[in-house]
């Protein structure tokens, strides 16, 4: 069987469920596709995921009530054994890249990480995914009973749901005790879309000056177009940005229909989290900056005069 | 005795360098090579800890080509005590690599293991939970602070949408990124020291492992862009051509 492990948060499934739904509808090898729902109180998802998979799995426990890299790999390990998936899809979020390694390691198994594309002919499983900053595409191949594969957010079209309900079987899980203690918790819980499933995307950087110039001029543009937020390594360094809005090496991928940066000098490790965008609107006042390197409008000037007339414009 | 630091390490293009691609593979053979950024936080985290407790054993390990020796010495410059290259030149997919580095920390009896968030070279996330599983040891990754008190490692890092504290004990896996530390840089007489110390070579062969992935090809990927610049001046006049654009370029807008 094909097995995705879905991602899911406040009850709802993950645009990237979705999308590794269709990445393993796609692939071309037998088996039925399995999603395997962890978590507490997911009763709700697991009905969501009847209509994309040919069964559902799910494991409704107290203890997989928080995410825990430990916990979540051997649960999805020992499922793999189990059903004797030949392959393994796992969300290409934070967590995801955190706990596919290990599920790649305790299955003895090849891992292919943060996949754009995938394809399964001759006993051989074939994959594409981004290296040196996401300046290269790399083409990767591994032929192994079981494959271990973590997807790309955005790289896969999300997969349209079926009209019958599959099965859902309820799974009994044998798990370790986390050895990390998690001492304190802060989720950011923004009103806007999520980053990762937006279609525009408004982020700032260090040109903008303040916090306070930020808040205006960036989630004041957001509104406007109901996108989500961004910021750069230096933004959320400099504490103006929570960590969870930072588009980059260390930060998110995204890959929006059009990505407006303002203030944005756009440093390699910022552009390698943006750089596959659709389209690239930047406005920066020094008009040797990077970012217009790979923008497809710019405008070299003042964001604070100009977004404010954006903003006007738009209303 | 002492704690057993390793600080495993990535040589890397320097971030100002341009791809280059012959045969269809990446070759940096005439490019400037760094030992990555992402690496220098634990390391500098590392010597902080022997900062204060004098004891401690800051070991550097690459896994890689023998150019990789540099980057190990500029480790050693910074100031780890003494650093270990497992050479090949053989690509090696990370979960490989991962195995190597775990068996080399049993060797070395590591207590903690350092590396990089997302090294710049191969773009993983997987290297320090892959080192972690084959130890069967517990893994922080993303951190963004980090204090030792006798075993315990307390800190904070980086979670899918927000942050966490934690509380762990030792042995463990961190993996590091910027904002975490500042690193110090190699003063001359550290750079002098480096040239003397032990450098140990070990071959991969001896490993007995091979690459679990084939490395097919890999293309320099350039999206075309429109670069269409224009002068803001008058920002209402450049705002009211944006908004056009975006009206006629894309359907985000209505």
């Amino acid at each position: 069987m094909i097995l995705i492990v879905a991602e899911h948060s406040n009850g709802k499934l993950n645009k990237s469920t979705y999308e590794m739904t269709q990445a393993a509808r796609d692939l071309g090898r037998e088996g039925p596709i399995t999603l395997l729902v962890l978590g507490s109180g997911v009763a709700p998802v697991a009905t969501q995921a009847a209509l994309l998979a040919d069964q559902v799995l799910v494991a409704d426990l107290p203890a997989l009530s928080a995410y825990d890299p430990e916990v979540w790999a051997q649960a999805v390990a020992q499922i793999a054994r189990e059903g004797e998936a030949h392959t393994v899809l796992i969300g290409g979020s934070r967590s995801g890249r955190e706990y596919s390694p290990r599920v790649a390691v305790k299955l003895d198994a090849p891992l292919m990480e943060a996949v754009i594309s995938m394809k399964f002919a001759d006993d051989t499983t074939v994959a594409e995914h981004y290296t040196l900053l996401a300046r290269v595409v790399e083409r990767v191949e591994a032929q192994a009973p079981t494959v271990v594969v973590s997807i790309h957010p955005g790289a896969f079209p999300p997969a349209s749901a079926r009209p019958q309900a599959a099965e859902q079987y309820d799974v009994d899980l044998d798990l370790p005790a986390p050895r990390v203690v998690v001492t304190e918790r802060n989720t950011i819980k923004s009103k806007r879309v999520a980053l990762q499933d937006a279609d525009v995307v408004v982020a700032g950087g260090r040109g903008l000056g303040s916090a306070e110039v930020y808040a205006q001029l960036v989630e004041g543009l957001a509104d406007q177009l109901g996108a989500a937020v961004g910021a750069t390594r230096a933004v959320v360094d400099a504490g103006w940005r929570p960590y969870s809005e930072q588009v980059g090496q260390t930060g998110k991928t995204v890959q929006p229909k059009l990505y407006l940066a303002l203030g944005i000098s756009g440093a390699v490790q910022h552009l390698s989290g943006m750089n596959k965008s659709r389209l690239v609107v930047a406005i920066n006042r020094d008009q040797e900056a990077p970012i217009f390197k790979i923008a497809d409008y710019g405008i070299v000037g003042d964001v604070k005069e100009i977004v404010p007339a954006i903003i006007e414009k738009l209303k | 005795m002492g704690l057993r630091i390793l600080s495993v390490i990535r040589q890397v293009l320097d971030a100002e360098e341009s791809v280059r691609i012959k045969d269809g593979m990446v070759d940096p053979s005439s490019s400037k090579l760094v030992l990555d950024t992402m690496d220098e936080y634990g390391l500098e985290e590392a010597l902080r800890i022997r900062d204060a407790q004098p004891e401690t054993e800051v070991v550097a390990l690459a896994v890689g080509p023998a150019r990789c020796e540099e980057a190990l010495r500029t480790a050693l410059a910074i100031g780890a005590d003494r650093a270990i290259l497992v050479e090949t030149f053989e690509p090696l997919d990370v979960i490989t690599v991962g195995n190597v580095a775990a068996q080399v920390a049993r060797k070395e009896q590591s207590d903690l293991i350092f590396c990089g968030g997302q090294e710049a070279d191969w773009d993983s996330q997987a290297f320090g939970a892959a080192i972690a599983e084959y130890l069967n040891w517990p893994q922080l990754t993303w951190t963004t602070a980090l204090n030792l008190e006798g075993r315990t490692l307390t800190g904070t890092h980086d979670i899918d949408e927000g942050t966490e504290s934690f509380s762990v004990e030792l042995p463990a896996v961190i993996t590091t990124q910027q904002g975490l530390c500042e690193p110090r840089y190699p003063t001359l007489p550290n750079i002098m020291k480096a040239r003397k110390k032990e450098l140990r070579r070990e071959s991969f062969e001896s490993f007995g492992l091979h690459s679990r992935l084939k490395f097919i090809r890999s293309e320099i990927q350039v999206k075309e862009r429109m670069r269409r610049i224009v002068d803001g001046k008058d920002g209402s006049a450049a705002a009211q051509q944006l908004v056009e654009f975006l009206r006629n370029e894309t359907r985000v807008i209505g």
